[in-house]
């Protein structure tokens, strides 16, 4: 038998279910994207910054709201046009409308226009009986048809519900005409009984609250099936410019509307106290004004609102905290990032514990425990994690002369129950950023990291993790051939008898690759990371006595499906064979185009870029993506979750450039070259320099007008054509900075430093392609773009680079290396797997005819692999190997010739 | 009267449902594949001047070769399907304005319904036991209402919804004047499109009187959806539970899912229908993966020992085949589910909250 489940409860969807059952206890309505409500929405949609506005409705998503209420009531803008552009918008956003919209408007036609965009189960805010009963059948019935839910407002002909007997009286009249005239499924009707302001000194207020729990309580047990909902800031209205006292009344009238039975709301979470956190003086004040207690309730309130206006908790608290206990003392100094007092606190508590390593795994761990679990609830951000490391950092460092040596008294080799992680980057690659950050985030739960740096060879990894009896070894990687690398160190590990957990992270890495690639060949917990954020469960989760038998298991099966799903999807996607796929090439009219000759051909070296020119092309997005601050430069200055740490950020990184600049701790040199090329099917062939480069070409089957696109198109098929490359560096004179900051244990400086340097590499990229353009190809000399537009590429032209995912194969970088000389003319040098050192560089194409684009290659299958072999004159098992992410085909394991 | 008449073959089909599993045709495409059919097989005498070439367009048969239909109903019928689908899959004016034939959707719709309803009962008169029903077929149109086709303009719609709703309006009007028994919205992989079919069915069921629940003697209607890989969403990016609870809010007959993947690939899916479906629950999955030729290897037997699998667990209440599926994967299916019961929908009472 099958027994239904959930049969009877309010069921909504975006793109995923959202069920009222019972465990449900309250549903969190989104509300920044109502024009009437957010003064930020509404510029955004009245100046058409549709992008930005649809990051004010990610911004919810991610902020926890489960329902997004859309609302474009406005004098000004045409809200039918505006609701069916937002709505399409949001539904090409997948994260967005995962959560059922709320299609809000007090307009009918807008509320038609809105149900005819959304796929799921939405509601509808709001009808009632304010015209008659004819208008509001004849919407229930059309809503009902479009199958929505809808709110139902406690208001009638005579006007808004205002007592508790009119609630209850209105809210009776609309169920039983919409269950028993419209049959209207009970559970998709919610009302809304009004929440309406308190202590606005008329007495005809006073019970405004109260009623609304009564009314919300009736209703609940009257109405069967009925849901209950509110905007529940109206209810402070009248303490407008009073935060504390508005935040505290929020959560108070929410702690008692949701025991009285109300299901859903539109709150703003920035603007709510804990309960349990409201003081009890002003718990109490609150909740005798929202149940009229007494008739002095509210002036009370307003009396001690004063006084709470006047302290500004912040301000006032500045320097108490010196005061504090001294565990308390360095807590707060970890939490807050603070240097200054660190040293005296940490000598005050190795003093009272006479003991340097009680410290540590005292008041020093406990404080890291308090930042990881904030960091843990997005609480904290990880510029203000890196910085707690840094106080860290510098406390261990203060206590490591105290600590007793082998040999001392009271040394012991079982000296701590601290856990060691391994870190290192492997062989081949010497990108680190990211495994800093896990490193740090680490450091705050209480791990031993120790971290062997960069391209770090397997047989040291495995003899480091057996010499310092690590529990985890992780494994980081940017570039693509780091992939095998680490199948490579997973499968010696293996036969070496190693039985840890390997975690596996980096950019070019994937939870797919881990579980087809690595997790086969390790028989230990292989776990991959998909940043630094999830390291600490994960790693928990894999040492613990308690859950690492039953997370071995789970991921391991997680794993074996993943791979099953992978093959199966192999066999679902269709291929074109090479043969068809160059045959269906970019369509370009090569007969109205004459290449265009550059004004200077040949090789161009660039010794020293000035900084602070480089510095006006700094696209900053990524800077922030690198902090784990997600946002757009330079909206995200102002983003209410994390705008003030980004800001802050920004000001340092700022500071920061001035001093690269000024003091030139960094110099930025780039070769760029400009040269005949003549095309050879995917190939580009230079025959004065006797190089080639070879291209690969997307192999999907595709539709009818969708090229199989490959980068050779867009070169003239028949006549001489020009191709350009670059290399470019920021990096030189980095290390003699770094070594100074790691010297003082300062990963915040350091990760600043690195991820400086990178964006300078890529701001000498955007320049040197602008140098190209406009003067030594000279294509497109009248060119005037600022830095935005620059960001947008809203220019013809594109710089692609090897081992990116128009041409993924990193080893054509060895062959435009060769072509440029660049380690003679800027001393850029490869690594065996093709990473480039100094590690802030860059290096591509140019192709300068206008129709060129930039594409993913994807999946390609065998027979052109095979061809891509022989042009290359490598083995098959060399390119398949190079090509490994790109493969539509599990290759022949063939002996590895490494 | 006509109505009395529908009320009876509801009621029939009703009952016919609460005691076995219900056996759906196999593919109409696969079949006509089979007659090899040239461009002068899809012209009437009207038609042979037409500008646009019309082979392909193979709901246009039911008009230019009733015979080839005819025949393919008879052989699905003649191996046990219950419920045969009219050829309209793409009897809408939106699908048909590819072939410049935007005016042929009414008579498309109409003379295939009537085609499939002539057959179905000359098989119903052979086996009383055994009556068949006709499957007005609904298809998802070529176009998606919640999909921009433009990569560059996310905001954009080569579909509107009353645009969709006006030719499902069309189409189902043609299916019910030419004998449907069933109207059946498949291969939903826009459930916005599904949303704007169901809306037509509404106003063509209200402006004729039918009552929406097929218990009351309203013409039945079946849904199904299309699950297009192994990320287990529509192509439009819901999950199968989403996809449920949007196009619940008319009483359906059953609500299931078919194409894209086979019965194996198809299981897990079904499963959250049968979980939470209080409606009868349909499949008809494509006969296995397609090859790299697009073609389906799967024979008769494979497939029904995949199907059996769900049939066990009493997951099923209309079992069928659609792309690659052919007479003889019906008779495999219809033999296998004689032998196991249909999913029963338990009702359960208010008090379930």
């Amino acid at each position: 038998m099958s027994k239904i489940k959930h049969r009877n409860v309010l069921k909504l969807s975006g793109l995923e279910p959202l069920v009222f059952t019972p465990e449900i206890n309250f549903v969190n309505i989104g509300e920044r994207t109502n024009i009437t409500g957010s003064k930020k929405f509404a510029r955004l949609i009245l100046n058409g910054q549709y992008d930005e506005a649809l990051e004010v409705a990610l911004d919810q998503v991610r902020g926890g709201a489960q329902i997004l209420d859309v609302c474009m009531d406005e004098g000004m803008l045409d809200g039918v046009v505006a609701m069916q552009r937002f709505l399409n918008l949001i539904a090409s956003e997948p994260e967005i409308s995962r959560i059922p919209i709320m299609i809000d408007s007090s307009r009918w036609e807008i509320i038609l226009a809105g149900l005819k965009c959304v796929q799921g189960k939405g509601i509808v805010n709001s009808i009632s009986l304010k015209n008659g009963e004819e208008e509001f059948v004849h919407q229930a019935k059309t809503i009902k048809k479009f199958g929505a839910a809808v709110v139902v407002m406690a208001f009638d002909e005579v006007g808004q519900a205002d007592t508790y007997q009119r609630r209850i009286d209105i809210c009776k009249r609309s169920y039983d005409i919409l269950v028993n005239e419209v049959k209207f499924n009970p559970q998709d009707i919610i009302f809304d009984p009004n929440i309406f302001p308190v202590a606005t000194g008329m007495e005809e207020h006073r019970k405004n609250a109260i009623d609304f729990f009564n009314a919300t309580q009736w209703i609940k047990q009257n109405l069967l099936g009925a849901k209950v909902s509110g905007g529940v800031s109206n209810v402070s209205f009248s303490f407008r410019g009073n935060n504390p006292v508005r935040e505290a009344m929020h959560a108070a009238f929410l702690y008692h509307a949701i025991r009285h039975g109300m299901d859903m709301g539109i709150v703003n979470p920035t603007m709510l106290e804990i309960y349990d956190d409201i003081p009890k003086d002003l718990l109490k004040k609150v909740e005798d004004v929202l149940f009229d207690k007494h008739d002095a309730a509210t002036e009370e309130l307003l009396e001690f609102a004063e006084t709470v206006k006047a302290t500004d908790k912040k301000e006032a608290t500045a320097e108490l905290w010196r005061d504090e206990s001294v565990s308390k003392r360095i807590e707060h100094a970890l939490v807050k990032g603070i240097l200054d007092y660190i040293i005296e606190d940490t000598e005050a508590a190795r003093i009272e514990l006479n003991n340097p390593l009680k410290v540590i795994e005292g008041p020093l761990m406990d404080g890291m425990n308090v930042v990881g679990d904030l960091f843990g609830e997005g609480k904290m951000f990880l510029p203000q994690v890196v910085k707690s490391a840094r106080v860290m950092k510098k406390a261990v460092a203060y206590l490591e002369p105290f600590m007793p040596k082998a040999g001392d008294e009271g040394y012991s080799d079982e000296q701590s129950s601290i856990k060691k992680i391994l870190l290192a980057t492997v062989k081949g690659d010497v990108h680190d950023i990211g495994k800093n950050i896990v490193g740090v985030v680490l450091a705050c739960n209480s791990y031993q990291i120790i971290d062997l740096g960069v391209m770090v060879d397997a047989q040291k990894i495995i003899d480091e993790a057996i010499a310092n009896k690590v529990d985890i070894i992780g494994l980081s990687g940017l570039i693509t051939p780091s992939l095998d690398e680490m199948v490579y160190v997973a499968a010696e590990m293996e036969r070496q008898g190693l039985t840890i957990p390997l975690l596996i992270g980096g950019a070019t890495t994937s939870r797919i690759h881990t579980a087809v690639k690595i997790d086969p060949v390790y028989s230990g917990t292989v776990i991959h990371v998909t940043d630094a954020s999830k390291s600490v469960p994960i790693a928990g989760e894999s040492i613990s006595e308690e859950t690492k038998v039953a997370y071995h298991k789970q991921i391991k099966e997680t794993y074996r499906q993943l791979r099953i799903e992978h093959e199966a999807k192999q066999q679902v996607k269709q291929m074109a064979t090479y043969e068809e796929a160059k045959a269906n090439p970019v369509f370009i009219d090569w007969g109205s185009f004459e290449p265009f000759t550059p004004k200077k051909l040949g090789t161009t070296v660039l010794d020293d870029i000035d900084l602070e020119v480089l510095r006006g092309y700094i696209d900053w997005t990524p800077f922030f993506s690198t902090w784990m601050l997600s946002g757009k430069f330079p909206k995200i200055l102002d983003d209410k979750v994390v705008g003030e740490e980004a800001t802050r950020l920004y000001n340092e990184a700022n500071a920061m450039l001035d001093n690269i600049i000024s003091e030139k701790w960094l110099q930025a040199k780039a070769v760029v070259g400009l040269y005949p090329v003549q095309r050879v099917s995917d190939d580009l062939v230079m025959s004065e320099q006797g190089l080639s480069f070879h291209f690969l070409r997307q192999q999907g089957k595709k539709g009818k007008g969708v090229p199989n696109r490959s980068l050779a198109d867009y070169i003239h098929p028949d006549k001489t054509d020009y191709l350009g490359g670059f290399a470019v560096t920021a990096g030189w004179g980095i290390e003699k900075k770094l070594e100074e900051f790691q010297a003082k244990g300062d990963d915040y400086n350091d990760i600043m430093l690195k991820s400086l340097a990178d964006r300078l590499a890529e701001a000498g990229a955007e320049y040197l392609h602008e140098l190209v353009r406009k003067e030594l190809w000279g294509y497109a000399k009248e060119e005037q773009l600022d830095n935005e537009a620059l960001i947008k590429e809203s220019y013809a032209g594109i710089r692609p680079a090897p081992g990116y995912p128009a041409c993924p194969e990193h080893s054509e970088k060895r062959t435009l290396f060769d072509l440029l000389e660049v380690e003679k003319n800027i001393g850029i040098t490869l690594t065996d797997s093709f990473a480039m050192y100094p590690t802030s560089s860059v290096s591509g194409f140019y192709f300068g005819h206008p129709e060129s684009k930039y594409f993913g290659l994807g999946k390609i299958a065998e027979d052109q692999v095979a061809d891509y072999a022989r042009r290359k004159g490598v083995s098959q098992a060399q390119a398949e190997r190079w090509l490994s992410p790109n493969l539509a085909y599990t290759p022949s394991f063939n002996v590895q010739e490494s | 009267m006509k109505s009395n008449e529908q009320m009876n073959r509801t009621d029939i089909l009703l009952k016919q449902a609460k005691q076995r599993v219900l056996i759906l045709d196999g593919a109409m495409g696969t079949m006509i594949q089979r007659y090899k059919l040239a461009e002068e097989d899809f012209r009437t005498a009207d038609l042979a001047d037409h500008p646009k070439a019309l082979k392909g367009n193979n709901d246009l048969l039911s008009l230019s070769r009733p015979d080839v239909i005819k025949a393919i109903h008879a052989a699905y019928l003649e191996v046990g399907a219950d419920i045969i689908e009219t050829n309209t899959f793409s009897g809408t004016t939106i699908a048909q304005a590819d072939y410049g034939l935007e005016h042929l959707a009414y008579q498309i719709n109409y003379e295939s319904a009537k085609i499939a309803k002539e057959v179905a009962l000359e098989y119903s008169a052979k086996t009383p036991n055994q009556p068949r029903f006709v499957a007005g077929a609904v298809g998802p149109t070529n176009r998606t209402a919640s999909i921009s086709p433009d990569v560059n303009d996310p905001g954009y719609r080569a579909v509107t919804f009353d645009q969709l709703a006006e030719a499902y309006k069309e189409q189902v009007e043609g299916l019910l004047d030419g004998g449907s028994d069933i109207i059946l919205v498949e291969t939903i992989f826009d459930t916005l499109n599904a949303k704007a079919a169901i809306y037509a069915i509404q106003d063509v069921f209200e402006s004729r009187g039918l009552p929406l629940d097929p218990v009351d003697g309203g013409i039945p209607v079946m849904i199904s959806g299309t699950i297009t890989d192994a990320s287990g969403r529509t192509l439009s990016g819901q999950t199968t539970e989403a996809f449920l609870i949007s196009v619940s809010h008319i009483p359906l007959f059953s609500i299931g899912l078919n194409c894209a993947l086979g019965a194996k690939e198809l299981r897990p899916y079904l499963k959250v229908l049968a979980d939470h479906a209080p409606f009868y629950v349909s499949a008809y999955p494509n006969a296995g993966l397609p090859n790299e030729f697009g073609q389906y290897d799967q024979d008769a037997q494979e497939m029904s020992d995949q199907v059996e699998d769900f049939l066990k667990e009493g997951m099923i209440n209309v079992l069928g085949g659609c792309c690659g599926t052919t007479p003889d994967h019906i008779a495999a299916l219809a033999r296998l589910a004689s032998k196991y019961g249909p999913r029963k929908l338990e009702l359960l009472s208010d008090s379930d909250e």
